[in-house]
């Protein structure tokens, strides 16, 4: 049932407000034909389903007449890229959808075989957004599949970045099978150890036989496989000449196995089976913790993962579709509305509306003539228009910022050298040089205790807790961020947060709101009535000023004007009442004779309006800042340097000294290699820069800055490659972010020591040569579990009294 | 006592079992994806139904 609140009818597919009510189908009614034609066709298949288990679950069908738009897909190149798995019969495909919502549209997803008898089956992933698809190539080609996809609204976005990479991180799966082993063989290992340890005198010799054995048998695959990440990375640290803390683990690690091995053959012992596959166990558990990730974030887009896979050109009178890359300067190509600009070109066609909002996070379109070069990742609105490639795609304005040696250094300087590894140098040295101490002193009664302390000594000190300490410490962190709006990419980031100096903010859509203005009338005041038929006649257009102007104004009733042209380009006419309102550009007004006053000079965007050929003045649109910017920027001032970087004009300035205080940290129209090569200039004073940016044209900033945060209003849509993404309405939380990570360092700190002094202990009893395998089994596991209660504990303690959510 | 060693072969491959039940779970991909099975197992069985209906419906000459 259409839910009919104060005479507005929403439409039952999407939800958006019907404009007539005329269109229905079965007592339900719809904003447009796109949607009603998504409800037959889901009605005539016996998928109702569908709208009873949400409200309004699809989303508004932006109709296209163009049947050929998927063809692109069937062409063998891109198809082979595309599909995982293919035999006679089926195929196998996985698309990106990011319309996928709600749990209807996982339903309708996974009920596609209904709709086709070429489909076989479909599976959602959710919190990807990704459906995987199996179907018949035979009965449905991969372009009618994608087009089938699209007709109920659920259009896959295939683009260059998704094509070049098919494979999925399968990383965690190998963690938790590793793990798996580890914690099955500490299980049942502990089993036959604490015989041993509880009993007063020895074992019966055929039980400590038998229990040996399994020992060794249940060990082998932990060392095999479990502990292969550790060993395989404390070896490449020391073929580089460096050390890591994986080689102090791995020391002891090898120690641990080969003298329980050596205990369990000579007869001495039961050996440390236990106490090494425990060790093996809590690690793996503290990596896992660190590994959690943001499976539905995406932190490496590029420009790749907007641009469209393929364009429309015009060539010896033909129109046929070819691969972006394959575009030539001088080609001409055809672009139809919401279609991204792939490469920087000259518009051929009279005007048209250009959203940059990919590029520089500004939404409100830009008007662009004839002869206008318009740049890479703008988004056509309105009418289809003709353009000329000017510049090939990978030399674009915004494109060419990927050449950028940045981007294709793999390891950068900011990645290397945490915090663990800077302490595991000292540790090491200091562990082997008392194993040595030890093992010389006890030289002189014998060897073989010599070597037996030398061991205990590796044993006892292998760090197990101190490894523990930052991964535990840094997932807790890592999950409070998330919980407060701050995703980070991975652990290591708020090392580098603690350390910030700088923090270089970018305007348009960070500092700005991306999706608000501020609609203030300039001129003669308007009666009520005057305001009611401007607004009627803006409601009628589909100009997005119109839209954004009409939609501050307060609603009045539904009113159809008896007269109304839309100029494309210029302004709107209308009739109401027998009054003629113009309203749009001053050349619109100019045209219809009537006399302006020409406004100030400052480039901003405008709608004037003339009434029964009087002029009575102008909408002006200006960005509204985000609430509580004074705050925030006071709070910073305080302890890091602050600058701006825009790419746009000036004419905000006085605005935003308002924040900075001075004018000197304000730099404008700053191209995106700008942006860049300013974070390289701050970083050369050795200052270490966190950037805020949004859009693509700070991709460069993000990624050259240490530390480099995306703010996002839907954290889940867009965001170009950063280490972190930000809810923008969080961002005047960014103080307490920054004290949060440098808190997060100081409870890692205390925690190594205190597992220095466990260490210490332990040694304590090591270099008298009183070590047992009861003694290592107890400390270890108490060592560990301490420090991983230490601290979580103390990271969502501080949390909480910084005001950050913790436990949910 | 000798039994012992009879209930410890038995223990072991009880485990043994459940570690491969957890391979298995692992390797199957059910690890991967944690939210979207919660929402499936909670849409109606008439779904397998009907969707069995309709794949009979199109063949009905077989029959």
């Amino acid at each position: 049932m259409a839910i009919i609140t104060e005479n507005i009818i929403l439409c039952d597919h999407c939800g958006a407000e019907c404009r007539t009510a005329d269109i229905t189908s079965s007592d339900k009614h719809f904003c447009c034909q796109g949607c009603k034609t998504v409800y037959d066709l889901l009605s005539d298949n016996n998928l109702c389903t569908y709208y009873s288990l949400e409200e309004h679950p699809g989303e508004t069908i932006t109709s296209d007449p163009d049947n050929n738009r998927f063809e692109y897909l069937n062409h063998p190149d891109i198809k082979n890229k595309l599909i995982e798995f293919s035999d006679d019969d089926f195929s196998v495909v996985t698309f990106f959808i990011p319309s996928i919502h709600c749990k209807s549209c996982i339903w309708l997803l996974e009920n596609l075989h209904k709709l086709s008898k070429g489909v076989e089956h479909a599976r959602v992933d959710f919190i990807r957004r990704e459906v995987s698809i199996t179907y018949h190539p035979e009965v449905l080609n991969l372009g009618e599949l994608v087009k089938l996809l699209a007709s109920i609204g659920y259009e896959p976005q295939v683009n260059l970045d998704n094509i070049d990479k098919k494979e999925r991180d399968r990383s965690n799966r190998s963690l938790y099978l590793k793990l798996g082993v580890a914690g099955f063989a500490f299980g049942n290992i502990m089993l036959y150890s604490l015989p041993a340890y509880l009993s007063h005198e020895p074992l019966d010799p055929n039980f400590q036989f038998v229990f040996s054995i399994l020992n060794i048998v249940l060990a082998l695959p932990v060392l095999l496989f479990s502990s292969t990440d550790y060993l395989k990375s404390a070896g490449l640290a020391l073929s580089q000449k460096r050390i890591n803390m994986d080689v102090p683990i791995s020391l002891g690690i090898i120690v641990l196995f080969s003298r329980s091995i050596y205990e369990i053959i000579t007869g001495i012992g039961p050996g440390y089976m236990d106490s090494f596959t425990g060790l093996v166990f809590f690690l793996l558990i503290g990596k896992l913790f660190q590994k959690k990730t943001y499976d539905g974030l995406s932190f490496d887009r590029d420009y790749r993962s907007y641009f469209p896979l393929s364009v429309k050109i015009r060539k010896d009178n033909k129109e046929q579709t070819v691969p972006v890359s394959s575009l030539e300067i001088g080609d001409y190509m055809n672009l139809r509305n919401r279609e991204l600009v792939p490469a920087d070109s000259v518009l051929m066609s009279d005007s048209t509306l250009v959203d940059f909002s990919f590029v520089t996070g500004e939404s409100t379109p830009i008007e662009k003539k004839k002869g206008d070069l318009i740049y890479a990742g703008g988004r056509i609105v309105g009418q289809a228009v003709e353009m000329i490639v000017s510049k090939e795609v990978s030399q674009g304005y915004l494109t060419r910022l990927w050449n950028n040696e940045i981007f294709h250094t793999e390891s950068q300087d900011k990645d290397l050298s945490t915090i663990t590894d800077d302490a595991s140098v000292y540790f090491t040295l200091g562990v082997i040089l008392t194993a040595v101490i030890s093992g010389l002193y006890w030289m002189h009664i014998s060897t073989a205790i010599a070597v037996s302390t030398f061991t205990s000594v590796l044993i006892i000190a292998c760090p197990c807790a101190l490894a523990l300490a930052a991964p535990f410490t840094l997932g807790s962190a890592m999950n409070i961020y998330g919980r407060s709006g701050l995703f980070i990419k991975n652990t290591s980031i708020i090392e580098r947060i603690s350390r910030i100096r700088s923090i270089v903010f970018d305007k348009t859509g960070t500092l700005t709101q991306s999706n608000q203005s501020n609609v203030n009338w300039k001129g003669q005041e308007l009666t009520e009535y005057e305001l009611k038929i401007i607004g009627i006649i803006l409601r009628n257009s589909t100009h997005p000023l119109s839209k954004e102007i009409s939609g501050k104004m307060t609603s009045g009733e539904k009113h159809e004007p008896e007269h109304f042209e839309e100029h494309t380009g210029l302004g709107i006419s209308g009739r109401i009442d027998g009054h003629t309102i113009l309203a749009g550009s001053i050349n619109w007004l100019l045209k219809n004779n009537i006399d302006v006053n020409p406004g100030d000079e400052k480039p901003r965007t405008e709608v004037h309006i003339a009434i029964d050929s009087h002029y009575k003045g102008y909408f002006v649109l200006g960005k509204s800042y985000r609430e509580g910017l004074p705050q925030l920027f006071n709070h910073l001032r305080n302890n890091f340097e602050l600058a701006l970087l825009s790419g746009d004009n000036d004419a905000e300035k006085s605005n935003l000294v308002r924040f900075f205080r001075s004018d000197n940290q304000l730099h404008f129209n700053q191209s995106p290699e700008d942006k860049l090569t300013y974070i390289k200039n701050i970083q050369s004073n050795g200052n270490r820069v966190m950037m805020l940016g949004d859009g693509l044209n700070d991709a460069g900033a993000l990624k050259k800055s240490d530390v480099g945060i995306a703010v996002s209003d839907d954290v889940g849509s867009f965001s170009p490659a950063c280490d972190a993404i930000l809810d923008a309405n969080r961002i005047l939380t960014l103080p307490t972010y920054l004290k949060f990570a440098r808190s997060s360092m100081v409870i890692i700190f205390i925690s190594y020591t205190i597992s220095l002094l466990y260490n210490l202990i332990g040694l304590g009893f090591a270099v008298q040569g009183m070590i047992s395998p009861l003694l290592s089994a107890v400390l270890m596991p108490v060592s560990s579990i301490s420090i991983i209660l230490f601290t979580t504990t103390a990271t969502h303690l501080t949390a909480k009294k910084m005001g950050l959510s913790s436990w949910r | 006592m000798e039994v012992i060693f009879l209930l410890i072969g038995f223990s072991l491959l009880l485990a043994i079992g459940f570690l491969s039940a957890f391979i298995w779970a692992v390797k199957s991909g059910q690890y991967e994806d944690k939210y979207t099975p919660s929402v499936r197992m909670l849409f109606d069985e008439e779904t397998n139904d009907s969707s069995s209906l309709n794949q009979n419906d199109p063949n009905p000459n077989k029959e």
